[in-house]
């Protein structure tokens, strides 16, 4: 066991000292007024970003009652969490888990080939000097910079034009299409190669091709990790698009998904659709679905997050 | 021949070899940017002068009329309105509140800095019906952790607190919980750029870490604050879940059934089946987004494309 150290009963000098020259470097540069003003501003975002989410982690562990009667921050009780987890799994005879499985395919396709078509084509724009080339980057810039509802419509009227629409290539094929991502890797190859190795390696009768793939894409494993969680992020939460292309529940992604298992239960709307028979829907299943779609971001976001939060976007729009 | 021609011959030759082998690289990207980047908007415009009177488009039958049914709807001045009001709160405070939040983490680098950035930026996972599900929680007083500040505000109930007067305010808050965190990653990043001689020099002279922020800092992001500019407003104009969830598909709360020109036009296409206007008001707000992707790139000269 640990021992206990006596306190001494008078602050010995030095310590004094040492607290005036801590409190000295907190309030460095700002003040006490200014060092509360800056802590309670922030106290107030650290409430509006951290308690919904807190809210969403507890709810699924409190019943119609408890949610309303408990203190909205209280754990309700283990078994209502395993109640919640089986009634969202008997939605449909585990529908949601089609969801996931289709959310999966269509984000993990859609990366694979945004990134096969998108590396290339953003490293040549950094290195070589080809006709076409400017006209090629402004077009990036514009449709990288158009909001992608924009398009869903065009989108949905093109579509149905070759009829792709209802089918899994309505959601895949738009989403392949990443300007964004090309335009990271233009500005990330054009800092960040050494184009004398490049001369060297074309001097030495290097194609093209090779230079690309033994020089540029062993370097682009930061790259990668940023656009992969942009894209994951992205594709896993388009919900506008699919919305509009899909009406078959077994092709929809989880954002569409939810959003039809919300529409047709009580879960938020008490006494709707009551008939026998109907599954018994709360807002404790409603928080579950909710987390089911929400835990994959926030995991991959934590692996990724060196990449993005370490200011990895400062070259991304500095050009 | 001269030796001269065959100089700019082997010169024309060599350069197109180049041409050649960048094209292989740019193929596939030209081709999905063809599809679904310029075709679907070439698409619209063709189907705007369409008509659509037999289910079948009876393409550059219509002349103008879908521009005109689109135009003079009953709802197309309610949309634009509510549309414009939402724009009017959302992207100055969207703004403001973004950037006071990286001045005052950058005041004091460091791992609680990084630990907040990290928890402002979650939120960001949290969007569409799930964001919206989580909204209808935190505005029930009910069951909200922020219910005591509901009632003192007055607001006893969800239906009390959802008119439409509120709606743009109410869809800032949605839209900033899940919106800011990104951005502030961004703000940030700019911020780290700054040279450390630069602050340090501010310091000497007696600057306070306020005064840092005010008089050095914030100038210095100002390319980032006009490029999220540009980014959230192109943004916000497309609005469509928030309203219609709320509105029509699942609680019919008292939200009106087309509040956005989003809304408007899906209602156009899906309900009316005229997707004609339907692609006559999409066509419009494409327009609105790319005259602000056009400002930001001249404006800014952000996006310097290395000749």
């Amino acid at each position: 066991m640990s021992t206990l150290k006596t306190v001494p009963s008078e602050i010995p000098p030095s310590t004094l000292q040492q607290a005036k020259t801590i409190s000295r470097r907190i309030f460095a540069d700002m003040g006490p007024l200014g060092y509360f003003l800056r802590w309670a501003i922030l106290l107030i975002f650290v409430l509006y970003f951290g308690l919904p989410l807190l809210w969403l982690l507890l709810a699924p562990s409190k019943d119609q009652t408890a949610i309303i009667t408990q203190s909205p921050l209280s754990f309700g009780n283990w078994a209502t969490v395993l109640e919640s987890w089986s009634n969202v799994n008997q939605y449909v005879h585990g529908e949601i888990w089609v969801w996931f499985k289709n959310s999966i395919i269509y984000v993990m396709s859609s990366l694979a080939v945004s990134l096969v078509i998108g590396i290339p084509a953003g490293y040549i724009l950094a290195v070589a000097r080809f006709t076409g080339r400017k006209i090629l980057l402004w077009l990036t810039l514009i449709t990288m910079l158009l909001p992608s509802s924009a398009m869903v419509l065009p989108l949905f009227l093109e579509l149905n034009l070759v009829h792709l629409i209802n089918t899994v290539w309505a959601v895949i094929l738009p989403a392949c299409f990443f300007p964004f991502g090309v335009y990271l890797t233009y500005v990330y190859y054009s800092s960040n190669l050494p184009t004398d190795l490049l001369d060297a390696a074309r001097v030495d009768g290097c194609s093209e091709w090779q230079l690309f793939r033994h020089i540029a894409l062993p370097l682009a494993k930061p790259l990668l990790g940023l656009l992969g969680f942009i894209s994951f992020n992205i594709n896993w939460n388009n919900f506008f698009g699919p919305y509009v292309m899909l009406n078959s529940n077994k092709l929809f992604n989880l954002p569409v998904g939810l959003q039809t298992m919300i529409a047709g239960t009580s879960a938020i709307r008490p006494g709707f659709n009551t008939s026998p028979g109907m599954l018994k829907f709360q807002q404790a299943d409603a928080a579950m679905a909710g987390l089911i779609m929400i835990v994959p971001v926030v995991i991959v976001f934590l692996f990724a997050q060196r990449y993005v939060i370490a200011g990895a976007f400062t070259g991304s729009v500095k050009g | 021949m001269t030796n001269q021609t065959i100089k700019a011959d082997m010169r024309t030759s060599r350069r197109w070899r180049r041409n050649l082998s960048a094209y292989r690289f740019v193929l596939p990207y030209l081709i999905f940017m063809l599809a679904f980047g310029l075709g679907p908007g070439i698409y619209a415009i063709l189907i705007s002068f369409a008509d659509f009177e037999f289910g079948v488009p009876d393409y550059f039958a219509a002349g103008l009329q879908n521009y005109v049914t689109a135009f003079t709807d009953y709802r197309f001045g309610f949309t634009m309105g509510n549309i414009a009001e939402f724009l009017v709160v959302s992207v100055p405070l969207g703004i403001a509140l973004v950037v006071l939040i990286a001045l005052l983490l950058h005041m004091r680098p460091g791992r609680l800095s990084s630990t907040l950035r990290t928890l402002f930026f979650i939120p960001g996972s949290v969007t569409g019906p799930a964001l919206l599900l989580l909204a209808i929680f935190m505005f029930s007083p009910l069951m909200s952790p922020f219910g005591s500040l509901l009632r003192a505000l007055g607001y006893d109930s969800f239906d009390a607190l959802i008119a439409p007067q509120r709606l743009p305010v109410i869809f800032t808050i949605i839209g900033f919980f899940s919106g800011a965190g990104m951005w502030i990653a961004i703000h940030y990043g700019a911020l780290e750029g700054i040279s450390h001689e630069v602050l340090e020099a501010a310091r000497i002279d007696g600057c306070n870490a306020w005064q840092q922020a005010m008089y050095i800092k914030f100038p210095l992001i100002r390319p980032y604050i006009i490029y999220q500019f540009i980014l959230i407003f192109a943004g916000n104009v497309q609005l469509f879940v928030e309203p219609q969830l709320l509105g029509t598909t699942w609680i019919m709360a008292n939200v009106p059934q087309q509040w956005s020109p989003n809304q408007l036009a899906y209602s156009f296409a899906f309900d009316l089946g005229n997707f004609g206007a339907a692609a006559a008001l999409s066509l419009l707000m494409l327009l609105v987004g790319l005259g602000a992707a056009y400002l930001v790139v001249r404006l800014t000269g952000f996006f310097d494309i290395k000749a």
